[in-house]
Order: C-alpha cells, then sequence, then structure tokens
C-alpha cells in the first residue's frame, strides 16, 4: 500500500560557507542563503547561524525543537505537508536525508520551555543530539509579538531551515537506502496469518498554545485518536510545537525517526505483525481522557490487535491516560507494553508515576527527569546560559560561577525519552 | 588506598558474648576493640580498614529506652567519627533487628555516616531502615553469618573508598526503594518490543517499573457552616509575586512560598505571575486570578458566604513535582493552617 525508500546521505562534518553544498560527508551550509530566506518571514528580525560538532565543548541552550533536514525525490511533497507545503500523502516514493545532521532551533519564547544540549562530555551522554553535526538557528522575532506568535515563528522557522538546507540532496546519490514498505492490514495478515498483531499507540501532549503537535499540520488538540499508516511519520507528517519540559518531548527530529515505530517496523514480519500507529491527544480534562482512552481502544479492536505498544509524551496527568489506556486495553485482552519516565525526585526515593493501575506490568522507563547532573564549562556557548534558572529542571544558582551547570535532566533534550530514543532507565537499588 | 578507613561496630549482647536472654538488659557499653562478628568483619576489609570499636546494647534494653540509648550511641559515634558504621547482622531477630535499624537510621540521617546491616527479609527493623541503610539480605538465622560478612564488608570497603556499588543482585543488599538512573546498551524502544515480544511468548519478562501503591486519605468531614468558616487559598500552578522573590522552581518543585494577601482584593497582573513549566503561562499571566481564584474568594467573603479568606495564600509549582516532596509540603502546609485555625482549603492545580 505505501512504500517509502529513505535514502542516507552520510554527513560527517559541517560548516558554514558561502553555498549549500555536500562534499565527502561534509555539509557546508549557504549562511546568506539561509538567513535571507528565513527573513522572509517579516516577522523574523534577525536570525544568527553556527555549528556545533560531537566532541566540541559546546554548550546549546535553550534549544526549541531540532529538526531533521531532508528532501523529497518523488512521491509527495517536499517539506512539511500541511504546514510548510501544500497537502500530500506522506510516507511513499524516495527522501533523501542528511543523515548524522540535525537542524537546532535556539532562543527564549516563554522562559521556561526549552532545553541544553552539550556536544560532549557528561553532558553529551544524556542527549542524543550530542551525536548529529548541529546546525544551530538563533532567531530573533520582531519587537512586540504575543508569545504564541513567536512559537509558531520560530516553530515555522525550523523547519523551513531543515528544508533550505535538506534541498542539497536532492541530485545526491545517497550511501545507503532503506525501504520501508506495508501492505494493507488485509494483505499484511494473510502474509503473517500466525504472527500476533501489534499496534503502536503514540501519546502526543496536545495541551493547548505551546504544547502541540501537529499533523499534516492539524493542530492533534482537536483531533479523535487518528490512524497513520507506519510510513507516514517516518516522512515528516507529524511536526513538534511543544515548549515543554525538554526531556521527554518528542522533537520533530524524533518524529521523523521514530524509534518505537522503527523498531517494531524491524519485528514486522519475523516476531509480530505491525499494524500502524494510532495518534493518541493528551487532553487536559478527564472527559477527554476517557473519550481518548475508549477511542484508541475501540480502533485496536476494530483492527482486531493482540497487543499495543503505548508511549507517553511528558509527565503529571498524562500518567493518567497512559494507565487509563493501559487499564482499558488489559481488560479487554489486549496486551500492553508501555513507555514512559519518571518523577522519582532528585533523590531518585519517591514514587514514580502520578498514577497507579495493577495492570502495568509490562513497563518501560526513560529514567528519571529529575535525576541531577553536573556538566562540566563549555568552551563555547550558542544561545544564552543564563537560561538555565528558569528552565524546567534548573533553577537559580544552577550556572555555579566556575561555568558548570548543575541541573536535573528535565532540562537536556531528549534524556528520558518516552518513545524510547535513547538509552537512558531506572532501577531500583 | 593511603590510610585505613574506619568502622564502628554494633552488636547486641549476645553477639557480643556477654549472654543470653538474662543479660539483655544491659546497658550500652563501648569497647576499643572487635567483639564477635566485628573480628570477623574485619577479617574481611583485608587490611584496607579497621574496625575501630564494638558498641554493645541489651535487646530488652534497647527498646524500652530507646531515646537514652540512641543519644548514648550518638555522642560516641560523633566522637569516634567512623568512616560506616556497621550493625549486626540481626537475622530474624526481632529486638534485635528494630535495635539495629533503629541505630542505622538515626546515624544516617543525624550524623550523616553511611550505615550497613544484615537481616533476614522479615525482620520487623527491614522497614526502619531499607531506605538510608545497605540491608545485607542474609538466612533467618545465624547460620548465615559466614554468608553475610563478606558481602557486609565489600559494600563496606566499597562505601568507605568512595567506590560505586553496584546493583542490589550484584551486592547482595535489599533495594533501597531508590531509584537510580542508569544509562543502558538498548533504547528503550527497543527494550520495549523485547519485552513484548517476550510477552506475547508467553515467556518470562520484567517490567522496568513495578507500580507505585498509593497512599489513601480519608477525607475530612464537611464544613457545617461556610458563613463563619475561614477558607486558605492554595495552588500547584506557581502564582507567586512578581520576581519570584523564593525562588521557586519552574519544574520539580523544592519549595512552597506564602504570601500575605490580607490586603489585597485579587492576584493582579503584573504583581503576580506564574512560575511554572507546565502549561502555557500566556493567559495565567495576563489574569493570575485564573489559576489561584482569589478575586472569587474575596467577593464571596463580602457577600458573607463565606466568614473569612485567610491572610495568606500557599504557592508551589506542581510539575515534575515529586510524591515524596508534594508530602512533604502537603504536610507542612497543613499544619500551618491547622494551627491557624483554617476551616477549609481550596486547593488548585492546573
Amino acid at each position: 500500500m505505501l512504500k517509502l525508500e529513505i535514502g542516507r546521505i552520510h554527513i560527517k562534518d559541517i560548516q558554514l560557507g558561502n553555498e549549500t553544498s555536500v562534499k565527502n560527508g561534509v555539509l557546508t551550509v549557504d549562511t546568506q542563503g539561509l538567513i535571507k530566506f528565513l527573513r522572509e518571514d517579516e516577522r523574523i528580525k534577525d536570525v544568527k547561524l553556527d555549528v556545533a560538532k560531537p566532541g566540541e565543548k559546546v554548550r546549546i541552550i535553550p534549544v526549541k525543537d531540532v529538526i531533521e533536514p531532508r528532501v523529497k525525490i518523488s512521491g509527495g511533497n517536499n517539506g512539511f505537508p500541511g504546514v510548510t507545503a501544500k497537502q500530500a500523502q506522506c510516507g511513499e516514493g524516495r527522501t533523501h536525508v542528511l543523515y548524522g545532521a540535525a537542524v537546532v532551533t535556539v532562543g527564549d519564547i516563554v522562559g521556561f520551555q526549552e532545553g541544553v544540549i552539550d556536544m560532549w562530555g557528561e553532558g553529551a551522554k544524556w542527549t542524543p543530539f550530542s551525536q548529529t553535526f548541529n546546525l544551530t538557528v538563533d532567531i530573533q522575532v520582531a519587537d512586540g509579538l504575543d508569545p504564541h506568535t513567536h512559537e509558531e515563528t520560530v516553530r515555522i522557522a525550523g523547519l523551513r531551515a531543515a528544508e533550505f538546507v535538506g534541498l542539497v540532496g536532492q541530485d545526491m546519490q545517497p550511501d545507503e537506502v532503506v525501504t520501508y514498505e506495508m501492505g494493507s492490514i488485509f494483505e499484511e495478515t494473510a502474509k503473517y496469518p500466525d504472527l500476533p498483531k501489534v499496534l503502536y499507540a503514540e501519546m502526543m501532549i496536545t495541551q493547548g498554545l505551546l504544547h502541540d503537535t501537529y499533523i499534516y499540520g492539524v493542530n492533534a488538540q482537536t483531533i479523535l485518536p487518528s490512524l497513520l499508516h507506519a510510513n507516514e511519520e517516518l516522512d515528516n507528517a507529524v511536526i513538534s510545537g511543544n515548549c515543554v519540559a525538554a526531556c521527554d518531548k518528542i522533537t520533530t527530529y524524533q518524529h521523523q525517526n521514530n524509534s518505537a515505530i522503527l523498531d517494531l517496523y524491524a519485528q514486522h514480519g519475523k516476531e509480530i505483525n505491525f499494524l500502524g500507529c494510532i495518534m493518541v491527544p493528551e487532553h487536559t480534562t478527564l472527559s477527554g481522557k476517557m473519550r481518548a482512552s475508549d477511542y484508541t481502544l475501540k480502533l485496536i479492536q476494530m483492527l482486531g490487535a493482540d497487543a499495543v505498544v503505548v508511549s507517553e509524551e511528558g509527565y503529571g496527568n498524562p500518567d493518567s491516560d497512559l494507565l487509563i489506556i493501559c487499564k482499558k486495553c488489559e481488560k479487554a485482552g489486549v496486551k500492553t507494553v508501555l513507555i514512559t519516565d519518571e518523577c522519582a525526585g532528585r533523590d531518585g526515593m519517591s514514587q514514580p508515576l502520578a498514577d497507579t493501575v495493577p495492570e502495568a506490568v509490562a513497563v518501560v522507563s526513560g529514567g528519571n527527569v529529575s535525576h541531577v547532573v553536573t556538566l562540566p564549562p563549555a568552551e563555547k556557548i550558542i544561545g544564552n546560559v543564563e537560561a538555565i534558572a528558569v528552565l524546567a529542571g534548573g533553577w537559580e544558582g544552577a550556572l555555579l560561577e566556575d561555568g558548570s551547570l548543575q541541573c536535573e535532566l528535565n532540562a537536556v533534550i531528549g534524556a528520558t525519552s518516552e518513545i524510547g530514543y535513547h538509552n537512558v532507565t531506572c532501577r531500583l537499588y | 588506598m593511603s590510610k585505613e578507613f574506619k568502622v564502628l561496630y554494633y552488636v547486641n549482647q549476645f553477639f557480643g558474648q556477654v549472654g543470653g536472654e538474662d543479660k539483655a538488659g544491659m546497658k550500652p557499653e563501648f569497647h576499643k576493640d572487635k567483639i564477635g562478628p566485628a573480628l570477623g568483619f574485619e577479617n574481611q576489609l583485608k587490611g584496607e580498614g579497621k574496625v575501630a570499636g564494638t558498641i554493645i546494647c541489651g535487646d530488652n534494653y534497647f527498646n524500652e529506652n530507646k531515646e537514652e540509648s540512641l543519644s548514648y550511641i550518638l555522642n560516641l559515634v560523633k566522637q569516634e567519627a567512623p568512616d560506616v558504621f556497621v550493625a549486626g547482622p540481626a537475622f530474624n531477630a526481632g529486638r534485635y533487628g528494630v535495635a539495629c535499624a533503629e541505630i542505622c537510621r538515626a546515624i544516617a540521617e543525624e550524623l550523616n555516616i553511611p550505615v550497613v546491616t544484615g537481616m533476614y527479609k522479615e525482620n520487623p527493623g527491614l522497614e526502619i531502615c531499607q531506605h538510608v541503610a545497605y540491608v545485607v539480605s542474609t538466612s533467618d538465622s545465624a547460620g548465615g553469618m559466614r554468608k553475610a560478612l563478606p558481602l557486609m564488608a565489600a559494600i563496606t570497603s566499597k562505601i568507605a573508598q568512595g567506590i560505586e556499588l553496584g546493583s542490589p543482585e550484584e551486592e547482595g543488599y535489599i533495594p533501597r526503594g531508590m531509584r537510580k538512573t542508569i544509562i543502558v546498551d538498548k533504547r528503550g524502544s527497543l527494550r520495549a518490543v523485547e519485552m513484548l515480544v517476550k510477552r506475547l511468548k508467553g515467556e518470562e519478562f520484567a517490567t522496568e517499573m513495578p507500580m507505585p501503591v498509593f497512599d489513601m486519605v480519608t477525607p475530612a468531614p464537611a464544613i457545617q457552616d461556610l458563613s463563619k468558616a475561614t477558607i486558605a487559598l492554595c495552588t500547584s500552578g506557581g502564582i507567586v509575586p512578581a520576581g519570584n522573590p523564593d525562588h521557586i522552581q519552574s519544574a520539580s518543585a523544592q519549595k512552597w512560598g506564602k504570601y500575605d494577601i490580607s490586603q489585597r482584593s485579587a492576584l493582579n497582573a503584573p504583581d503576580y505571575y506564574t512560575t511554572h513549566g507546565g502549561y502555557d503561562p500566556v493567559y495565567a499571566n495576563e489574569i493570575p486570578d485564573r489559576v489561584a481564584p482569589l478575586d472569587i474568594l474575596k467577593e464571596l467573603e463580602k457577600e458573607g458566604y463565606i466568614g473569612k479568606v485567610y491572610e495568606f495564600f500557599y504557592t508551589t509549582t506542581g510539575t515534575g513535582t515529586s510524591v515524596s516532596n508534594s508530602v512533604k509540603f502537603g504536610t507542612e502546609i497543613g499544619a500551618e493552617l491547622k494551627a491557624a485555625g483554617v476551616d477549609g482549603v481550596i486547593l488548585t492545580s492546573t
């Protein structure tokens, strides 16, 4: 039904220059061209570009989003359909990816809700984006923009920057091509009649402006849980509009490379019959939680799934959504595995979730969001290090005199990923 | 290791070789010597550390004179300043276990000295000290001494020399209940898919997060006459006076604040705003009363619907705040409100 080829162009270094090119794995970004392109949006006053490479003593703070630069070769539309491009079906045709590169948007929006990326040492262990060659895009918006417009401006600018850079892959031969192909549910089930049928339910923060996720440009706050083919999210259908705690928000890059989808896909036809993804909005009201969980279970049952992997985004009240879905599924005989993270306090001695159900017997933990780390002084700061005083996971005095940063994992981008993108967990000690 | 580390040891009258049940009433004594298990324990330290003395106390005496015994022992430990304090092992002996546990807890909490002991998993002392002590899991009788001492000694050595301890399974201690954040080889999604496949095949799998057990709170009886009641306002929505004078964190709060509102009719911008990092602050910052509705409470007070609005409002940040901190804040705030004669509290979240 949908066949997607992802052509990976391996990026091994990054630099700023006068033209955008990839030569021997070195990505050069046309500084003036990109700035001019972004400033077409009159809401943008100034753009500062920089690069950060794995191993450099560089700290990027405050980070809003991370995006993978790509270009569409065939099928669909280039860019992010419904957001920066006209509507098109995502998940088919061919897409070239600058594999190993990332666009990182930087800049204060409302103060608390961005994060840190350290490219070296202790901090590098805690974020997957210490391993990517990062183009940082620091966006100053026009005076007088309200916070919501400010967020939208930075969000769109990040996506457009990734598009601008990704375009260089258009006429290149990728180093490798990975194919994702899956027929209709009936076809796949006929192929693998004996394999257990598995769905992935991806919960998304959809709690209002600044806490939103968009699917084909539709604010997911307004949707009923929706079924996606496993290829769509891997091909730019879903983007982050989130300014929440950095450690477990799903950045756009992590949507484009959703590890839960990739790891389920890898077992498709072997151990499981992977049916697809249900996108589940996280509502703030009880009726919203009940509606979304009922609807999710209904989709699972209509598709006849035996099991579901459920991932959360955020913590606190969405813990309830996660566990309500779990309880309803288990009661209906659908086996669940949950992925979440923990708020166990700085000493790790507190109970880890805001809710509990005995049915949650198979849970993967992404680690404790309040685990405190000390990040040594950087040689170079991209952005503004003072921001740590107000970031979620930081505090007044978190910036020590010698330039070290003491903060909770809360403040580190992707540290406790609840789609299981990173390799952190908790053990009982 | 340049210098041997120093251990102080605690045993009861029986293991201290004073006598059996007939000596259970003996007062605590200190010997600058290694007595009973302390001797075997020191041998296991392999010359890296030494036991500088043994405290012996009767099981009955300790349990009947807890405060006095504890104060004697704490003073002694303070003077001797060991690197690690070791007690037992107590196996399944109840009074001995409780004594070891109480002493370990007091030393860990009040003197901040690491403590190691050993117990059988059903010993009543376990739950007293499990969260602060490394309790080696032992058999239920003294026959397990030869197994317990090497484990206790190995843990003691590591702590004294600042070597990171392995997992409870590796080191042989009973989990303290701490959720330790670690880095593993496989990413979370891969672990999830592997867990799923095992579950689907009916194979054994281990959850990474056993579900917490929650306290149940009995609601207070209803207020009979609201028109005579004093009502306090309390929020986890992070509303603070401008400038956030007490530096309440934007997430994972470590403290709460209270602010005099007796002269105010509302929590207006820009005098108040939210420091909460878990929701869109725009509307709360426009009208902070949207989160902590002092305006309505004051109107109700004026109308006589409620007797009085309490003169302080209490505030913290809910997002990412641990349950144990929340319990602590709630207990502290509740005690203040109760002492002030407050009859009811409006609690708002976000």
